[in-house]
């Protein structure tokens, strides 16, 4: 054997090696699904076409069956589309019964109902043309397929986690907000007990009598159990800060809380084109620096640490940058071929795809392969 | 460990003390078990150990609490968490992240441990626990036995040197709370820890315990050895009462101690069998249920059910967490759903089914008091709560409150249903469905957090609606209550009856039913204290 070939075999041992260690099952940081999803729908957002919408859905569609987990809110997508189908509808429906009437293929003349002249310029129903239709369509599709990528992001990555990686000034926040959402299905369940047993006492359900005997116990439950929560956060250490001395704690306070109001008052001044001139965009970075630094002097003050936190490797810059990559594509193809991206209603054209938006497509979708396998479903022993 | 130097605690300026003058000190690696009558203050001794009394709570304590050298006047309870574990009544409620493994953490990321000891101390808690195989599982999906241990489970990752428990097999199946335990003797034994344990059901905790202590409810605390404790308590397991009956010293604590003792006991019974029940002179079917099915999304929680149930007669509904107990009751009752199969009420109105009536008809057929009797209740005060049960039914004015004061006497009317204690709850519960007269009356899991003296009303308030001429069901854990009370007991597994029979037939048949008594007199057939005793003073009056 020569050289070479020992050479070029101990490479491709080493690449196959890489190549396992890459496809070790383990879930993605949900960051790089989130901004994965951001780019697919910033890419449904430069465009109508309905064939390039319908393929972003097919993409997020397959990117979701290829890798989402097994966990409860992996199943959430279905409703995503759902809700998608009937976002759709209800444009093409509000497009049918406020007419307007542009538009020369009639499809369907519906009897117009007649309107006081107060209400002049909005017109019930009558004719009911392609162009109108179609407009409501691609209008509604192009929201749709927004709502799914961001669907497909909830089913990718468990929103929960992504909150645990928010900077440790936040932390409470997150906490909070961890809190609240564990907090509804609780609350879901113990309308429905309390329900029951009201028909247990033989009522109706229905008044206000009956709203006062389902809301009190249910308040009174959820009372009991942020009590029990709280107590058991405060035994379990929540809340531990580091020592720190009365007069950093007053700088951060005043750090951020002037910051905030420099931020409020920049983005005033910005919009206001009256205003003096440094009240714009000067104050609002002054106060976006001083925020952030306080911000961050009070993030030291949270003595925590984190249990397996989710790391950043390479799959996720390679799934995060596919997203950026296809709505930086579908952009640049928007100022190439800007009509085909917006394929006009009148009149009626069949809308067709271009190269660029193709190639964003086949980029966004290539997560679907490059991204690690999701870990499998555990056995259940019990 | 710990350390109570005249501890007195006052919620109110006027109130009596839930504590007074409290000294007491409990040593390292005790298994230190807290009894007393609901309302005595348990909860509160146990939540001033690691200072949520009154850092939490409110409310005033002199005197002073030392743990492990810290004294919880100047350290808030979220300093003593790497001293102190605490796990509440309801471990779900006190969860704060969603899958085990998160949850097992929490703690330990409060308290800014490294990384890879965090790791570590998590594989080793799965395992010390048994619960290594629910490590990714969701925390809302778990049996209530896994969710106490994984609670448990949770505070021990910080390493405490104390764990505090309060009540933590109450809601939990004899099995599981059987788990639960050992998994705390484990930790008692191998690991050192000391363990404050507030239990109702003494009977299965006393054999462990090192040290009672009991609070009889004037805000003392007697401490002690559990047996030379228990000698003074008026109302105790059923052990400790047939030991007193025979006047065994010291008390037996255990089965095993009781067993070795009790040769001379047995041959005193002889041959004697306790009585058996009267059969009814003819007996009247009052509920007759055929082919029940029940089915959730996933899973079939009744399968194809029969139940009858005769007039005047207390059948007990027993089987693990989960095996369609309640699903049944309800499914009887007409409220809940239920997919298949017929139900005939036989009362007044002659043959019905109670699924074809609308609420308020219903409720005339059968009555139903859920596991959490306080949902029925949602009015200010006990007199609005009658009242309003009898305007509901359109009974005469003061019908509930009939009621109520059989069941339970005394009970001041313009007090509010949540400050009443859980008998009490369930006592009103128990009147405002008894006000719509049903003769069929389902009680589900009817005596969580009931100490013995609330039981034993419980039991004689039971026996006296069966004498009134309903039939009664009792869906319970509780095997002591059981042998008390039942004449007939049902075992459901996996949504079927597995087992269907007289009381001691269906106890006697398998240990795990079996009440102490039973296990400690085998192979006769005696089920309680009371039935031993009446074969005593039998067998002495001829003498």
């Amino acid at each position: 054997m020569t050289d070479a070939a020992v050479d070029s075999a101990a490479t491709a041992d080493r690449w196959s090696a890489r190549w396992s260690a890459w496809r070790l099952p383990r879930g993605l940081h949900p960051g790089a699904w989130w901004l994965w999803a951001l780019g697919l729908a910033t890419a449904a957002s430069h465009t109508t076409n309905p064939l390039g919408l319908t393929l972003l859905v097919a993409v997020a569609a397959l990117v979701v069956i290829a890798r989402r987990g097994h966990a409860p809110w992996a199943l959430a997508f279905r409703m995503y589309v759902w809700l998608g189908v009937v976002i759709v509808a209800m444009r093409v429906v509000f497009r049918i019964v406020f007419g307007g009437g542009q538009g020369e293929h009639v499809l369907v003349r519906l009897p117009e109902v007649p309107l006081p002249d107060w209400a002049a310029g909005i017109r019930l129903l009558g004719p009911v043309a392609a162009e109108q239709v179609l407009g409501g369509f691609y209008d509604g599709l192009r929201l749709a397929t927004m709502l799914i990528c961001l669907g497909a992001a909830n089913a990718l990555a468990n929103p929960k986690r992504l909150l645990k990686a928010v900077p440790g000034a936040l932390y409470a926040v997150g906490t909070a907000v961890v809190v609240a959402l564990s907090v509804a299905p609780q609350l879901v369940e113990s309308v429905l007990r309390v329900r029951r047993a009201r028909r247990l006492r033989g009522a109706s359900g229905r008044g206000m009598r009956a709203f006062r005997g389902v809301a009190l116990p249910v308040l009174a439950d959820a009372l009991d159990r942020s009590l029990a929560l709280a107590a058991a956060m405060d035994s379990r250490g929540y809340g531990r800060t580091a020592a720190v001395p009365a007069r950093q704690r007053a700088v951060t306070g005043a750090l951020v809380l002037g910051g905030l109001l420099g931020v409020c008052a920049g983005t005033y001044g910005l919009l206001d084109t009256a205003g003096p001139g440094y009240l714009g965009l000067p104050l609002l970075l002054a106060g976006l620096a001083a925020a952030v630094g306080g911000m961050l002097l009070a993030g030291r003050r949270v003595h925590r640490s984190r249990y397996r936190p989710d790391r950043w490797r390479l799959a996720e810059l390679l799934v995060a940058g596919c997203g950026i990559a296809a709505a930086c594509l579908m952009v640049l193809a928007g100022t190439v071929d800007p009509e085909l991206l917006y394929p006009p209603v009148s009149p009626l054209t069949w809308p067709e795809l271009t190269p660029l938006l193709l190639l964003a497509v086949a980029v966004a979708a290539v997560p679907a392969w490059l991204a690690p396998p999701p870990t499998p479903v555990p056995r259940d022993h019990t | 460990m710990i350390t109570f130097d005249r501890v007195t605690v006052r919620y109110t300026e006027d109130g009596p003390p839930p504590l007074r003058d409290v000294t007491l000190t409990v040593e390292e690696g005790e298994l230190c078990l807290v009894a007393g009558r609901t309302g005595a203050g348990k909860s509160t001794l146990l939540r001033a150990i690691n200072g949520l009394v009154p850092h939490f709570t409110g409310g005033t304590l002199h005197g002073s609490v030392i743990v492990d050298g810290r004294d919880t006047c100047r350290h808030p309870p979220r300093d003593l968490a790497d001293v102190v574990g605490v796990v509440g009544q309801d471990p779900l409620s006190g969860f704060v992240t969603d899958t085990v493994e998160e949850e097992l953490a929490y703690g330990m990321e409060q308290l800014s441990l490294p990384p890879t000891v965090m790791r570590k101390r998590v594989e080793e808690t799965l395992d010390l626990l048994g619960i290594a195989e629910l490590r990714d599982r969701p925390l809302r999906t778990l049996s209530g036995g896994q969710q106490q241990r994984v609670a448990i489970g949770a505070v021990l990752t910080s390493h405490p040197r104390v764990l505090v428990l309060d009540e933590p097999t109450s809601a939990l199946d004899p099995t599981a709370a059987e788990d639960v335990l050992a998994a705390v003797t484990r930790l008692v034994h191998d690991l050192g820890v000391t363990v404050v344990l507030a239990e109702h059901r003494l009977e299965r905790v006393m054999q462990y315990a090192d040290r009672l202590l009991y609070l009889p409810g004037d805000g003392r605390v007697v401490n002690g050895p559990p047996a030379a404790v228990l000698a003074g308590v008026e109302l105790a397991p059923p052990l400790v009462e047939l030991g007193r009956l025979a006047g065994w010293d010291p008390l037996p604590l255990s089965v095993r101690d009781a067993r070795r003792r009790a040769a001379e006991l047995r041959g005193r019974l002889g041959e004697g069998t306790p009585p058996a029940p009267a059969p009814a002179p003819e007996p009247t079917t009052a509920l007759s249920a055929r082919k029940i099915v029940v089915r959730y999304p996933g899973t079939v929680a009744v399968a194809g059910v029969d139940l009858d149930l005769q007039v005047g007669q207390v059948v007990a509904l027993m089987g693990r967490n989960g095996s369609g107990k309640s699903s049944l009751l309800w499914a009887v009752q007409g409220s809940g759903p239920r997919q298949g199969g017929a139900v005939t009420v036989t009362g007044a109105a002659g043959a019905v089914d109670p699924k074809n009536l609308p609420a308020h008809q219903a409720r005339r057929q059968v009555g139903l008091v859920p596991q959490t009797p306080g949902d029925l209740l949602y009015l200010e005060t006990v007199d609005g709560e009658c009242h309003q049960a009898d305007q509901e039914t359109e009974a005469a004015a003061g019908t509930c409150r009939a009621l109520l004061d059989q069941l339970t006497p005394g009970l001041p009317g313009d007090r509010h249903p949540r400050d009443l204690s859980e008998g009490q709850r369930l006592g009103l519960a128990l009147a405002v469905q008894l006000t719509a007269a049903p003769p069929v009356v389902l009680l589900d899991e009817p005596t969580r957090g009931l100490d013995y003296l609330a039981k034993r009303q419980f039991v004689s308030l039971v026996r006296g609606l069966a004498a009134a001429g309903r039939g009664v069901v009792v869906a319970t854990h509780d095997v002591e209550l059981v042998a008390a009370l039942a004449d007939r007991v049902i075992v459901m597994a996996d949504g079927e009856i597995v087992a269907d029979g007289s009381t001691a037939e269906v106890m006697l048949a398998s240990p795990a039913f079996a009440p102490q008594v039973a296990k400690v007199l085998a192979p006769a057939a005696w089920l309680t204290v009371d039935q031993v005793a009446a074969a005593l003073v039998a067998e002495r009056e001829p003498a």
